[in-house]
């Protein structure tokens, strides 16, 4: 057990550890495929230590916050509501919102990749005008690591390798840049990002 | 210092989160600028309370800051701005640019390539690099949407037709990626090579427009220019008075009231350690016979 990891899912000492895991949940946006560790706290099942802190980190009451299929747990609900306060959208908001258009504004999915998976339509992805009104996914995978998938663009000095659990998808995402979402790959306490500006081929 | 009287970095949890997710959106759409909510900050606009708040949101107990106006880390504001974090961050400042993990910049990017484990954060004025074309924001937005970019090349063709040459030696407009067209905040254009494939990220921060953008490290940044007018980076024909150096940029200092002259790097930082390391211009003596 790690000593810095909080009992009850919230910071010990929310201003600089929330700065410290924003410093990691930058670097690794500004650095596609970078694998970092980020583990500030405990989330209840079945969220992971880095879907967890990064989710307290970036999220609040003015960011909804959908979780997908086995991670909208009663307990899962709770914690955000006491520690983050974000409005949870339901399932069936998501569906709606994709009848009457995506709806405005930066909200954060958080789930296993496979339950985020069959969402993604539903999703946020900016307008023209405002590209950045678009969704974070915080996606669980079982492991991450720097093989597999071929990634190359801005922060990626040559070519970096990511173990992505699909390829059309992301190379869909980044060529409907500068509209898209932007992803946190998340696994126990690992986490690595793919922005939309990233190049993806199939390894 | 009474760290009870602060919040970390002087900004509370929920606006450093606001700008903290504008920085990630920025950095996912580089060159882009995100609107943000800018608060007020115990300095005047001037004074680069964009950069102050991108700062701010980005500091950890463990950084090193640097702060520099012109390349100069004891101007007013530089100085004022590194007490302002000392105190509300409790980070450790220096003036050594290379020993910085985070440099707060106006007007200049350091001699010194920046590592990977660096972040440098600009302050703007103005990100708008379209506002002298059209006042309307929808309409800036607009353009930026359709890569709408023609008027910007004819302004500064016609700077040309004028003066035999792309007069604007600041604020030179840059395009990103291929994509978006961006500020590079008031650098001299000598300086734009260095906004391209660094390998620091770079932050931009506009607190009275309230926009942030972004460059993430190895970004591909060109300056705008034409096939029969490349860009060319302009340089005085002069060495640095006092270290010598042939390739950095230079303030013209007047030296007394007859009007002589001086030329002096603008990274003071740079100019000093090339002294300490034995480097002597012109009009330099060796470091180690002057008064301390
Ligand atoms: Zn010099």
């Amino acid at each position: 057990m790690n000593m810095h990891k909080t009992a009850g899912g919230g910071f010990k000492d929310a201003p600089v550890e929330a700065a410290r895991s924003f410093r990691i949940l930058m670097n690794a946006m500004a650095r596609p495929g970078s694998i970092s560790q980020l583990d500030a706290i405990e989330p209840p099942d079945p969220l992971s230590p880095a879907a967890g802190t990064a989710l307290l980190t970036l999220a609040d009451p003015t960011t909804p916050v959908f979780l997908a299929g086995a991670a909208d747990t009663e307990t899962a609900r709770n914690w955000v509501a006491f520690h983050i306060g974000a409005p949870i959208i339901e399932p069936s908001d998501l569906r709606s919102f994709a009848g009457r258009g995506r709806p405005p504004g930066e909200v954060f999915a958080v789930g296993a990749w496979a339950d985020l998976r069959g969402h993604l339509e539903a999703l946020p992805i900016g307008r023209p005008d405002y590209p950045d009104r678009s969704a974070t996914l915080i996606a669980d995978l079982p492991t991450i690591a720097n093989s597999g998938a071929k990634l190359s663009g801005p922060g990626i000095r040559a070519i970096e390798a990511l173990s992505l659990p699909e390829t059309e998808v992301f190379q869909e995402n980044n060529a409907r840049f500068p509209l898209g979402f932007d992803v946190f790959f998340t696994s126990g306490s690992l986490v690595a990002a793919l922005p939309r500006s990233t190049r993806v081929e199939a390894a | 210092m009474n760290a009870q009287a602060y919040n970390f970095a002087y900004l509370d949890e929920q606006t450093k989160r606001m700008i903290r997710r504008a920085i990630l959106k920025g950095l996912a759409i580089p060159g882009y600028q995100v609107p943000f909510a800018s608060r007020e900050m115990p300095m005047p606009y001037g004074w680069g309370t964009g950069g102050v708040q991108v700062t701010a949101a980005c500091l950890v107990p463990e950084d090193k800051l640097k702060v520099i106006d012109q390349g100069a880390d004891d101007t007013t504001n530089a100085v004022s701005i590194r007490k302002f974090f000392e105190k509300t961050a409790g980070v450790e400042v220096t003036e050594a640019t290379g020993e910085a993990s985070l440099i707060q910049t106006r007007h200049r990017i350091p001699e010194q390539d920046l590592s990977k484990d660096q972040i440098l954060v600009y302050q703007v004025p103005i990100p708008e690099p379209l506002r002298f074309l059209e006042p309307r924001e929808t309409e800036t937005r607009k353009m930026h949407e359709l890569e709408e970019y023609g008027l910007m090349h004819v302004k500064l063709y016609e700077d040309i037709s004028r003066h035999g040459e792309i007069s604007t030696s600041y604020a030179y407009p840059v395009k990103v990626e291929g994509r978006y067209i961006m500020d590079p905040s008031p650098i001299p254009k000598f300086d734009n090579p260095k906004l391209s494939d660094s390998s620091a990220i770079q932050l931009f921060g506009a607190g009275r427009e309230q926009r942030i953008y972004a460059l993430p490290p190895y970004t591909d940044v060109q300056s705008l220019d034409f096939e029969d007018y490349p860009f060319e980076v302009s340089k005085a024909p002069h060495d640095c008075d006092l270290c010598g150096a042939k390739d950095t940029y230079l303030d013209e200092v007047i030296t007394d009231d007859a009007g002589s002259r001086m030329y002096v790097c603008s990274d003071t930082d740079f100019c000093s350690t090339r002294r300490q390391n034995g480097h002597v211009g012109r009009l330099g003596t060796p470091v180690s016979s002057e008064v301390a």
